[in-house]
Order: C-alpha cells, then sequence, then structure tokens
C-alpha cells in the first residue's frame, strides 16, 4: 500500500480536477436513454462527506416502473435470442469500461457512499469488472443434458431465460452489489429493472453512461424513487419473472410474499451477525499469520461496518484475550478517519445520518445493558467542509452473547467480543444468532479449522481470512439470512428455467385409444 | 411523552402526529420491527394487512391505534424491551410509507419488562 498511501487526495465530483463529471440533475435510464420521471418531481441526494447535497436525482412513481417494464418487455425477445457469444462479448465489454474508468467509477463510489477510496479503488470496482468477466465465461462453458429414457425416447434440457427481472439493490456496495445480480441476469439474456437504494442512487447512473452504446437498448433500466412506491411497484409487478432483493427481514418477507401472490421466485439476502472466532493457536508464534489474524478482527471496520458479513461478533479464546485484545485495540487506533477521497484514510462516513442515528442508539443500549466499552463510542468531528458529515469512531464492546448489540446487525464500525474456554463452546456462540450469512475462524490447526467450519450454520465460512469476495466463491444465508446464492455460476439457475423437450422417435402408436 | 402507551410499545408526540398524517393518507397501517441488512433495525410502517402475519409474530401493543409487531425470536434475543417509537428527519430507506413523508420512524429502548 506504500505508494497508494503517497497519492494525492481525489477531487470530490464536479470540482475541478475531479476525474467525476457532475451534472445538476440525472434522470432515469429507460431503454437506452435519459427519462425523465413522469410526475417530474427530483429529490437531492446528499454525499455522506459534506452532509449536503451535490446533485439531483428521479422521486420517480410506479409509473416510471411501467416505463421500464415496457423498455424491458421491447428488449427481451431479441436479447434472449441473442448468441452466448455475442452476450458474453457484450458483458466482456462492460468489464473493459468499468476497468478504463476505474478511478472516476471509485470516486463516485466514495463520494456518494463514504466508503475510502482505497477500497473502492481496489476491491469494489475491480470486483465489479471481474464479477462481468466471470458471467462472460462461465456462460460460453454452460451445457443442456440429453437424457435417455430409452433406446427411442428422450428428454432434452435446454435453459432459457426467464425474461423480464426486478433488482433492488442496497446502498453499502451500490455498484459492486449491482454488478452481482446485473451479470448472471445477464448472461442469462434476461432484461432488467432495477431499483437503487435510496441513499445511494448515483453512481450506478455514472455506471450506466458508461455502457450507453455497449449494452441493447433495454436491457438494463434503472429507475430511482422511495422503496415504500417503486420498490413496491417492481416488486409486486405481474409483468416480472423474478425479483432479487438485498435488504432488512421485513422487506424481505413482503418480497417473497409478493413473489408468492405472483408465482414467481425470488432470491433474498438478508443480513447477518457474522462470528469471527480467534483459537489461541494464533498466538503460537509471533509471525505474518499472527499479524493477518489482527487484521481480521480489525476487518469490521471495512466499508464503516456497513456490510452484511461484517465480522461484528469477535470469539477471542480466554487464555489469549488479554494480550491479542491488546494488539488488535493498538491496531484500531491506528485507523485513519476522514475524507473517503483521500487514499491514507480507512474508514469514512456512514451512509446517512439515519445510520449514525441508529449507531448512537446501539452504543447507548451497549452500555445500558453493561457491556464494557473498550474503545471509540462516539461520533468523530472533523473541521470545514467535513464538520456536518456522518462520522462515527471505530468502537469495541466486550460483553457476552445474550446482549443485543451480539444479537442485531448494528451496520457500523461497533465490535461485539466475548471470550470462550473450548472449541465446543465457541461453536455454540457462533451458532447463537438468528442469522447465518458470514463467519470467520482463525486457527493454525487445519483439523479445528474444518470442524469449526462444517459446524457453523452459515453460508460462507471465511477461514484463516475474512472479506474476500472473489467470483466464483458461493455467498448467501442460512437461517433468516436469506434465500439463494450469488457470486457464483449455480446463479445461472436462478435466472434460468428448464425446459425438457421430451421426444419418441418411435413410430408406432401407444395403443392406449 | 404521549400518552399512547399500551403494553410495551409507546410513542413520543412527534412519531404519534406522523402516524396520524400518514393514516389520512393511506388508511388503517401496521408497524412491524425490521432485523437484519441495511435499516434493519427500523420499524417499517406499511398498510395494515400488506405483511401477512405469520404464528411466530408477536403483537407487541398498539400505537395510536396502530398494531405494532416483531418476530417473537427476534423480541426474546433482543431482552423483551420496552420500545419507544420516535421519528427522525431524512427519508426511510425500505418499504416503508412515511420515507414518502421525508421522514423515518426509529425505535430505541427503555427497561426491559
Amino acid at each position: 500500500m506504500a505508494t497508494i498511501e503517497k497519492a494525492a487526495v481525489f477531487e470530490a465530483p464536479g470540482r475541478t480536477g475531479s476525474p467525476v463529471e457532475l451534472k445538476e440533475r440525472y434522470e432515469n435510464f429507460i431503454g437506452g436513454h435519459w427519462v425523465a420521471p413522469i410526475e417530474g418531481r427530483y429529490s437531492e441526494n446528499l454525499s455522506p462527506v459534506t452532509g449536503k447535497p451535490f446533485t439531483e436525482v428521479p422521486l420517480s412513481t410506479p409509473e416510471d416502473i411501467e416505463l421500464a417494464l415496457d423498455a424491458a418487455y421491447a428488449a427481451k425477445d431479441e436479447w434472449a435470442e441473442t448468441s452466448l457469444a455475442e452476450r458474453s462479448k457484450v458483458l466482456n465489454r462492460i468489464a473493459d469500461v468499468i476497468e478504463e474508468n476505474l478511478e472516476m467509477l471509485a470516486v463516485a463510489e466514495s463520494w456518494e457512499n463514504g466508503k475510502p477510496v482505497r477500497e473502492t479503488l481496489a476491491a469494489d470496482i475491480p470486483l465489479a469488472a471481474d464479477h462481468f468477466r466471470y458471467f462472460a465465461s462461465v456462460i460460453r462453458a454452460e451445457e443442456g443434458g440429453i437424457s435417455e429414457i430409452d433406446k427411442d425416447t428422450y428428454a432434452y434440457h435446454f435453459r432459457e431465460p426467464l425474461g423480464v427481472v426486478g433488482q433492488i439493490i442496497p446502498f453499502n456496495f451500490p455498484l459492486l452489489m449491482a454488478a452481482w445480480k446485473l451479470a448472471p441476469a445477464l448472461a442469462t439474456g434476461n432484461c432488467v429493472v432495477l431499483k437503487p437504494a435510496s441513499p445511494t442512487p448515483w453512481s450506478i447512473l455514472k455506471f450506466a453512461e458508461l455502457i450507453e452504446e455497449i449494452v441493447p437498448q433495454g436491457v438494463i433500466n434503472i429507475v430511482n424513487g422511495p422503496g415504500a412506491e417503486i420498490g413496491k411497484a417492481l416488486a409486486s409487478n405481474k409483468r416480472i419473472a423474478k425479483i432479487a432483493f438485498t435488504g432488512e427481514t421485513v422487506t424481505g418477507r413482503l418480497i417473497m410474499q409478493y413473489a408468492a401472490q405472483n408465482i414467481i421466485p425470488s432470491t433474498t439476502e438478508l443480513g447477518g451477525k457474522s462470528p469471527n472466532v480467534f483459537f489461541a493457536d494464533v498466538m503460537a508464534e509471533d509471525d505474518e499469520f499472527l499479524d493477518k489474524a489482527v487484521e481480521g478482527l480489525v476487518l469490521y471496520a471495512f466499508n464503516k461496518g456497513e456490510v452484511c458479513t461484517c465480522p461484528s461478533r469477535a470469539l477471542i479464546q480466554e487464555s489469549i484475550y488479554d494480550e491479542f485484545m491488546k494488539r488488535c485495540l493498538a491496531r484500531i487506533e491506528q485507523i485513519r478517519q476522514g475524507n473517503p477521497l483521500d487514499p491514507a484514510t480507512m474508514i469514512g462516513p456512514q451512509v446517512s445520518a439515519a445510520q449514525l442515528e441508529k449507531i448512537e442508539n446501539y452504543v447507548k443500549i451497549g452500555l445500558e445493558e453493561g457491556a464494557e466499552l473498550l474503545i471509540g463510542g462516539k461520533r468523530a468531528h472533523f473541521d470545514g467542509e467535513l464538520e456536518e458529515g456522518y462520522f462515527f469512531e471505530p468502537t469495541v464492546f466486550k460483553g457476552d452473547n445474550g446482549m443485543r448489540i451480539f444479537q442485531e446487525e448494528i451496520f457500523g464500525p461497533v465490535l461485539a467480543v466475548t471470550t470462550f474456554k473450548t472449541e465446543e463452546e465457541a461453536l455454540a456462540i457462533a451458532n447463537d444468532t438468528m442469522y447465518g450469512l458470514g463467519a470467520g475462524v482463525w486457527t493454525r490447526d487445519t483439523s479445528r479449522a474444518f470442524r469449526m467450519a462444517r459446524g457453523i450454520k452459515a453460508g460462507r465460512v471465511w477461514t484463516n481470512c475474512y472479506h474476500l469476495y472473489p467470483a466464483h466463491a458461493a455467498f448467501g444465508g442460512y437461517k433468516v439470512s436469506g434465500v439463494g446464492r450469488e457470486n457464483h455460476k449455480m446463479m445461472l439457475d436462478h435466472y434460468t428455467q428448464t425446459k425438457c423437450m421430451l421426444v419418441s422417435y418411435d413410430p408406432k402408436p401407444l395403443g392406449l385409444f | 411523552m404521549s400518552s399512547n402507551v399500551t403494553e410495551q410499545v409507546v410513542a413520543t408526540d412527534a412519531a404519534t402526529a406522523v402516524i396520524r398524517n400518514l393514516t389520512v393518507t393511506f388508511g388503517p397501517l401496521m408497524l412491524f420491527q425490521s432485523g437484519g441488512c441495511c435499516d434493519g433495525s427500523s420499524p417499517i410502517c406499511l398498510r395494515e394487512g400488506e405483511l401477512l402475519i405469520g404464528a411466530e409474530d408477536l403483537l407487541l401493543g398498539e400505537v395510536v391505534g396502530v398494531p405494532f409487531y416483531i418476530d417473537r425470536e427476534q423480541f426474546e434475543r433482543w431482552n423483551r424491551p420496552r420500545l419507544v417509537l420516535d421519528v427522525s428527519p431524512g427519508p426511510a430507506e425500505g418499504f416503508s410509507l412515511e420515507g414518502l413523508a421525508g421522514v423515518h420512524f426509529t425505535v430505541s429502548s427503555g427497561t426491559s419488562c
């Protein structure tokens, strides 16, 4: 990271020297065109860095969703019949244009969401590009099946696109989560109507500007506006063939309910309260691996804790607690907080004032429950332009797993730490949660790592690592963390129908009638 | 604090006023405490009957005549708090109706019962 740390601070979008051009107002992206919302209403889009508006986006209504569906319907037959080679080429060109515009997209994403550019430059944007490449590749290697029923009868299995699908994107990784959902949908020949999260409606419009000439008109349509109106209008619409959602549990239930009413499939990713388990043997040596484990704990502050898989519960074996925690707290003290456009910044502001309030509320709950505050616990203040930004100090509580701060997803840089004596106890605490999205296990003993990873009821168990999100590694929830998987070619199943063509080559009648 | 106290949920005067306004616009309402990702700790305000209530959902009380539900296991894991419904500026992030009025509901905890 040495060269990155010396790099200059990026200018905010729209300012002289910024890699991001900025318009005063943006429209919906429908049918390959920029379309004003029918009612002509817009909302201000705030940057969490300053707490001030920097552009306007549509405040759309259900009629705008219908326009987007019209455009998707107009495009769907041609896109479904486009050859796999051609569809794959389109996905690869999307990946190319993302990479060619790495700094522009990274700065746009950081300014809108608050995440530091050292993350968007190194992770969000390159991973988004790679995701399109991955699905461009795997779709080329897909094959149908031929099943021999008897010597004259054969079942041919084809995968066919669903048609037009709806996708609702969260605010924490606006571009990467869009890429996770768009790439498999497009690869399999579907058209998409996508609703970005209300706090982060804009960076994906910068992405749309880049792909205007690459993606056929109507294949990707983006409509911004309030979830209560257009989220519902999309998710409950008779014209979608599938709905994909990432967000909280009540809306997740609504999504599945709307899908049931229309008898369509849904996939949901609804968050977690991920345990990160550190066994005593991580301190058997004072080496690179120990250093990696310490960083592994501090990763709770990645993306200011606004990650569904935030390792927000650290379980540390009692015998190493004091020494291990001392090292971790020393590392947490070194976290540089501030302007996310400074490549040296490690943690930026929370995405919205609402998130900031929620975090403060949970800190209060933690203190009331008797948890011990080890570091942080309050808003961070900066002078000048950042004065009204939504900054919160990286925070650590020590307590026990029965406390509410160990049970509910705070979605901020707040870690709840507890200790365990035995492997059995560690597993019990790890699983004592409603959620099951992510988990981490740190040990030098590979047998124990395997037992723990198989024992934890979560869709992803990072073992001697954390927060890696490569394409080709399945991601999704157990328990109330949702239904379905992303990030892997098994998603091709989520975005296709199976057609069975059952053929008889026998000229003889059945003889029944 | 208003006098709209039923069992384990109370509402501030500001939240009460917002609920009254929403009732005028949308008719009968329901509130359901969410969990999980993103704005997961928020109570979600919907038209009455929008979310199908299941056997494992708990009716915690009523706020200005609006039923307030929570998942039973979630309520236990939260250690049965007494919830205070409040409202803050800035739109709700999910499907919650008050977002259309540019505000969002919050809950904070009173003492557990």
